[in-house]
Parts: C-alpha cells; structure tokens; sequence
C-alpha cells in the first residue's frame, strides 16, 4: 500500500493527474443560493436597462410575467412527468399524448361536475396514458421510443373518438369550462402596480413580478408551484426517492440489493403520466378555458425539452419552463418587445464572453463576442423580429444547449434501457 | 415449419386483438360492428377508393422506408416528418421557378427534395457524432425548428403567392413538364394511378438490395444487432451513423414526391402534415422490412380510405385511429414475446439435445 495514490507503475498520468484539484474547482461552476439570486438580479437589472433604453414597456410589464408564468405551469409539468419517468429509467416520448388525454378528460369532466373535477379526471387520464407505457415498456420490455410514439397516435385517436361521443354537434371542441378561482393578495398587489407604472429602473420591474404573482393568480398555478419541491423532496430526500432513482441508474445493482424494481418503475410512469395529464389539464380549464382538439401543439415535447434543458433537476426545469414560457408569452407581445429582447440577447452574450475571456478561455470566449456582434447588427438593422423566431425559440434553445453543454449534462446511467429481472450479463 | 408459424403469429396476434379491441369499443358505443366492418369493406373496394387506397400507400410506403433505414439500425429518425416539409417547400419552390426538358425537370424536383431532406437530417447526425446529442432529441426539436422556417417562408412575399379565389397560399404551381401523368390501371375509376408509384417500387427494391446484397447493408444490420460486435468487426459507428441519417433524410425528402408531382403541383397550407409518424407506425407495423412495410401501408392506406364511409352511418371515423394505434402498439409487444417464446424454445432443444447425448454417452460406457 506505499504506491503513491496518483499516477500508475509506469509512471503515466491518470486521470486524476490531468483533472488536478485546482482544474477541477476552475472547471466547474458550483450554483449556491447566493449566486442564484444575484444572477436574477443581473437579469432583472438588464431587462430593466433594455426596457428603459427601447421604451418597449412589454418586455417585462406584469402582464408578460403573468402570461410567462401561466404558459411556463403545463410545459413545467410535462417536464416534471419526464422526470419522474426518466429518473426511474423510462424514457418517455409519449408525454404529448398523455397530456392530450389531460386536455380532453379536463374538458369532459370540467363541462360536466366542474373546473376541479376536471383536473381530477385530466390528472386520472394521463396517468392511465402513463400505465399503458408502463405496462409496454416495463411489463413487456417493448422499446421505449416505440412505444411513446404510440402512445401519441392512440392519445390523439381515442381524445378524438370520445369527443364524436360526448360532443356529436361540434367534435373538435369541448363547450367552455367553468374557471378556476384565483386569489389577489389586496393591498400588496395594488401598491406593487403603482409602483411598476412608475417606470423607474429596477425598482418598477420587480414590482411588476411582485404585482404577477399576487394579482389574480389561478390556485392551480400554486398547486404545480408546489409539486415542484415536493418532487424534490420525494425524489431526493426519502428512500422511496433513492430506490426509484437507483432503477435509473443501476437497475440490477438495485435489484440485487432487494429494491422491487418493476414496481419503482410503474409508479414513477404513472405519476409521470398523471402529471403531463395535470399539465394538459391545467391548460385547458385556465389558459384556454375550453377543450379543443390539437390544443397541446407539441407542449409535451416543449416540457421534454425543458427537463433535458435542465439536466434532469428540478431546478433546471423550472428555469428551463420558464424561459420557454416567457417565449410563448412573448409571441402574443408586440413586434417592439420581442426586438427589444434581441439587445437582452446582446448583454447576455457580452457578458458571457467577458466571463470566458476572464477565464483565460479564448476560443469560446471569442465565439460568443461575434455573437454578440452579429445579434446586435441584427437589432440594429430591423426595426421587427419574425414571429417564428419566438416558436422556434424553445427547441433551438434546447439543440443550442444539448450541443455546447453536453458535458455538463447527465441523463440516468440506465435510461431508456429495458429491464429484465435476473437478466444482467 | 415452426419457424413460418412463429413469424406470422405475431403480427395476427396483433391485428387480431386491434381488431378485438375496435369491436369492443364499438359494441361499448352502441355499433353492431360487423355491419360497420361491412361498410368499410363495400366503400374501401369500390374502383375509385381502391385507387385512392394505391396512391395513397406509395406515399406511406416510402415514408416507412425512410424511418425503416434507421430504425434497422436503431437508428430513431424521428424528424422524418420535418424534413419531408421542408423537402416538399424547397422542391416545390424550385420546381415552380424552373423551365426544363419534362424528364430533367422531375429529376430536378427530386434531387432537390432528396438533399434538401438529407440536409435536415444531417444536422441532427452531425450533432450526435460531434457532440453526443440523442438523435431522438434533436429530430424531434428539428421537426419544431422546421415548422418555424416553413412558416416564415411560405409568405406571400417569399416562397409564396396567393391562390386565386381562395385565402390559401402556396408556392408558384409546377408547369406541365415537371407533372408526372397517372395510369389508368383499374377499370371504372374516375382517377388515376400516380405515376410516381414507379419511385416508390424503386425505393422498395433499392432497400432490399441495399440491406440484403451490399456490404453496406451487412454493417447496417450488424450495428442494429449488436453494436459492440459491429465495432469489434471494424464497422465505424460514427460514419453508420452519418449515412444512414442522409439516406434517410434523402428518402424522407421523397414522401411529398408523390402528392406533389402528381396531385398538388405546389406546397400550400394545405400539404398533408403528420405523414412522417405514420410512417414510423408503418414501419413497426411492418417489422423494418422492405416486403413488411408493403403490407403494412396498403392496410394502413385501405383503412384511412374506408373509414370516410363511417360518418355517413353515425359511426365517427377516429374509431380506425385506435384501431391504428392498438395494432402498432400490439404489434411492437407481440414481436416481443415472440422473441422471448423463440429463446426459451431455444434453450428447451438445447437442453433436450444435451440430455440426450448425455444419456447416449451414459449407455455406451
């Protein structure tokens, strides 16, 4: 035991040799709660300056934050669903459908017994589109791409069916669903709306999120708010959590050790489905007020891309959720603020490359200046962005991420393999 | 004869429990199903749908073929779907724009589709060879990404103009010497046969050969099977990867071939969408193989023609999208457990095998 805990007999570098201490700690970028806050405050102060220098009030006016917010909940549960799924192993493509299943049982059942009973019965439907998965995929081993696909054919065909049934007039869309109530905090929200009108730097726009988030906010918002930490919590501070993550990771390791892998893996789907079907739900009875066929456009794969945006945390989805919400909410803002976010873009990439410059990173650092450049030309030149710019945000956000980041990014070891009790080789 | 046996059960198996299902549902829903089955029958065999059922089959087979390429391979393309639209815009475009000799005009709306399609789906194997990006992730964000550019290029002062005596717009119409004319096959139909139905054989038997009688279809297949022994056996992945993903893409570039040279003669708003996950439900349904997927588009097209009878009856015609859907879904789990039947069976002969010897051996001493 007198060998030297680095370097081999040859006398070659490890790994351990080449990733010194020190390289490792200039590596990698630690997000305590301190720096978080202060990174929003950066963004807002930025926002802020933007806002002030192009006039283009929208930008973060509490209407936009209110509409960010409130498209940010389906694809944050969506990716939520993925989550759980994929955190126990199964890759699950099928969140658009479960979701479709979410939007039309919240528009049967909201029609029917009322708003809340339709969040019930959308939670319910998605969960079944979820137990379908599961028993594809875990119960039969069938290959986890293939059967998501399928899942998405069948959620749209039966959504589809049922609607010639329930609805033989008009089949494509639900009557209106009765609203959620929503609750305005009285005094706070008022003060927080005066204050924003003032226009003042900083100050204003935190108001005007303080103002978004107590004026006129839908409970369901609060209820997928808080399903945030409890996942959290479940997943990463109790065994159940442990276990289930452990099927993700090493799912023979985890049965040798006596975990019931096959049931770890049926409940996170189906909670995984319960919550795209919570997501398709909550947008249809509060961002639409209303079932109508095709309604999702894709806000299951949005979610997807949010959970993969934010390397399988749940922090980073929500992060994630929010930056694609905030670009959704922006298609429906004037062609003025969606420019003005060309010069947020601009800020942003200056100062990423001073950061990369600082950390003696040239090339990077180079790359994001000419970047930075040419968006800038961009502003400078066009008085309007193209509305298609906004909808493509969300997925080439996603690729720019999965391609220059991928080191960062860690999916479950074992995801998307299929399991077979006693068959590890 | 065993092997035939267990070859064919699984996709009887499947169709017959899609087929269990439906009927389940319809009786549920108050149907008699046979009568509703009869229907189908009657108005799916007419002369007019049968060809409908034809041209609209040499669509779904080729794009089958293309999401089969990959999936051979386990290969998941699912951005067939973007590329195919995207394909479909640029060859339209160019082919409303251009004069030529009739045959070199077809053949430029083709090559334009095929490397406009392959070019999409280069993207996303560049950014899994280069950067380890799941392909399954990118194509689907590739599909969104394609959606943007389509619409913000068919615009009336871009790619596209304004259809006379309608809100639709749609790229410039492709003159007569890049339309493909039809055949008059089937005697007492009002319609006639696309004429691109010759792409499609030509794709079906390119496939076959490339997968059966060339070296590069061997390296497919061996990278499906078993990756690790592909490269233990000197295949590189990473060039697998990039060809398969221009083949496919180039195929993919060919779906709207079909619809465009044939019917549409422009890409308007009202291009058929979605086409790519049907051919991924074809392509399971047909087992990735070139004489499969024969049967599995003819069915899938026979039952998306039929199915316009339905709503004349009271019966709504999404009934035959579950069926769809089940039968993909049954299909992909039938294989399954016929795979593990044909394993345990295995090991059952082999056990028997070696009692017997043993036994033998026994006797002799």
């Amino acid at each position: 035991m007198s060998e030297p805990r680095s370097g081999t007999k040859l006398g070659l570098p490890t790994p351990g040799d080449v990733l010194s201490p020190l390289a490792l700690q200039k590596r990698t970028f630690k997000l305590t709660g301190g720096r978080l806050a202060m990174l929003v405050c950066a963004l807002i102060a930025v926002l802020s300056l933007v806002r002030i220098v192009t006039g283009a009030g929208e930008l973060d006016s509490a209407g936009t934050i209110a509409a960010a917010i409130g498209f940010a909940i389906p694809i944050g549960m969506a990716g939520l669903g993925g989550l759980w799924s994929e955190r126990s192993g199964v890759v699950n493509i099928g969140l658009e459908g479960m979701m479709i299943l979410g939007t039309w049982g919240a528009g049967w059942a909201g029609v029917t017994y009322g708003p809340w009973w339709g969040l019930v019965a959308g939670t319910l439907f998605g969960a079944l589109g979820g137990l379908l998965h599961a028993v594809a995929t875990v119960t039969f081993g069938v290959d986890q791409i293939v059967s998501g696909v399928a899942i998405n054919l069948l959620g749209l065909g039966v959504t589809q069916y049922l609607s010639t049934l329930v609805w033989p007039g008009q089949p494509t869309q639900s009557p209106s669903i009765p609203a959620i109530p929503t609750f305005t905090l009285p005094w706070i929200s008022d003060t927080a709306k005066s204050i924003a009108q003032q226009g003042w730097f900083f100050v204003s726009d935190v108001a005007s999120i303080v103002r978004a988030i107590t004026f006129q906010v839908p409970y369901t918002t609060v209820i997928a708010i808080a399903l945030l930490p409890i996942t959290f919590f479940i997943l990463w501070r109790t065994a159940f959590g442990l276990r289930l993550r452990s099927c993700g990771e090493a799912p023979y390791a985890a049965e040798s050790l006596g975990v019931n892998v096959y049931l770890h893996k049926y409940v996170a789907v189906f909670v995984s489905g319960g919550l795209a079907g919570f997501g398709g739900a909550v947008l249809a009875t509060v961002l639409s007020g209303i079932y109508r066929e095709g309604q999702t456009q894709g806000q299951g794969f949005i979610g997807l891309a949010a959970m993969i945006f934010g390397n399988w945390r749940v922090g980073g989805l929500s992060a994630g959720s929010l930056l694609f919400g905030y670009t959704q909410a922006m298609q429906l803002r004037s062609g003025e603020a969606v420019h003005a976010l060309l010069l947020v873009i601009v800020i942003g990439m200056v100062a990423l490359a001073a950061w990369q410059l600082y950390r003696r990173r040239m090339v990077p650092g180079i790359v994001s200046l000419v970047v930075a450049g040419v968006v800038f030309f961009w502003y400078a030149n066009t008085d309007s962005v193209p509305d298609q710019v906004s909808y493509v945000t969300p997925y080439v956000a996603t690729l720019l991420v999965l391609s220059l980041a991928s080191q960062r990014l860690r999916m479950p070891a074992a995801d998307g393999k299929p399991y077979i009790k006693g068959q590890d080789h | 004869m065993r092997k035939l046996l267990l070859a064919l059960a699984a996709p009887v198996l499947a169709l017959g429990f899609a087929l269990l299902v439906t009927t389940v549902i319809l009786l549920l829903s108050g149907h008699p199903p046979l009568e509703v089955y009869r229907q189908m029958w009657d108005y799916g065999t007419q002369p007019d749908s049968i060809v409908l059922t034809i041209n609209l089959s040499t669509t779904y087979y080729i794009a089958a073929v293309a999401v089969a390429v990959g999936f051979k391979m386990n290969l998941f393309n699912i951005g067939v779907d973007g590329q195919y639209r995207l394909a479909a815009l640029f060859a339209a475009f160019v082919g409303g724009h251009v004069e030529l000799p009739p045959v070199l005009h077809v053949g430029l709306i083709i090559v334009v589709a095929m490397v406009v399609g392959a070019m999409w789906a280069g993207v996303a194997a560049v950014l899994k060879n280069r950067r380890g990006v799941s392909e399954v992730i990118s194509t689907i964000m590739l599909n969104y990404v394609a959606t943007g550019i389509i619409a913000f290029l068919l615009a009336p002062d871009r790619f596209a103009e304004l259809i006379e005596g309608s809100n639709n717009i749609g790229t410039k119409p492709i003159g007569p010497s890049g339309q493909v004319p039809g055949f008059d096959v089937v005697s007492g139909a009002s319609s006639q046969i696309y004429g691109t139905i010759v792409l499609a054989v030509a794709v079906g038997v390119g496939f076959w050969w490339m997968l059966n009688r060339t070296r590069f279809g061997f390296d497919l297949r061996a990278s499906g099977l078993s990756p690790t022994a592909a490269t233990a056996s000197g295949i590189d992945a990473k060039r697998m990867v990039l060809f398969v993903m221009l083949i496919s893409g180039a195929l993919a570039g060919l779906i709207g071939i079909p619809q465009l040279l044939g019917a549409a003669y422009t890409y308007n708003l009202d291009f058929p969408a979605g086409l790519g996950f049907t051919g991924i439900a074809i392509a399971l349904l047909g087992r990735n193989s070139p004489i499969g997927i024969i049967f599995g588009s003819l069915l899938w097209a026979f039952l998306d023609v039929s199915r316009q009878i339905l709503d004349l009856s009271g019966v709504s015609k999404e009934i035959v999208t579950i069926m769809q859907g089940v039968a993909v879904l049954s299909v992909v789990i039938a294989y399954e457990l016929v795979r593990r039947y044909r394993i345990t069976a295995q090991q059952r002969d082999v056990g028997r095998q070696l009692a017997a010897e043993a036994e033998l051996a026994e006797a002799a001493a």
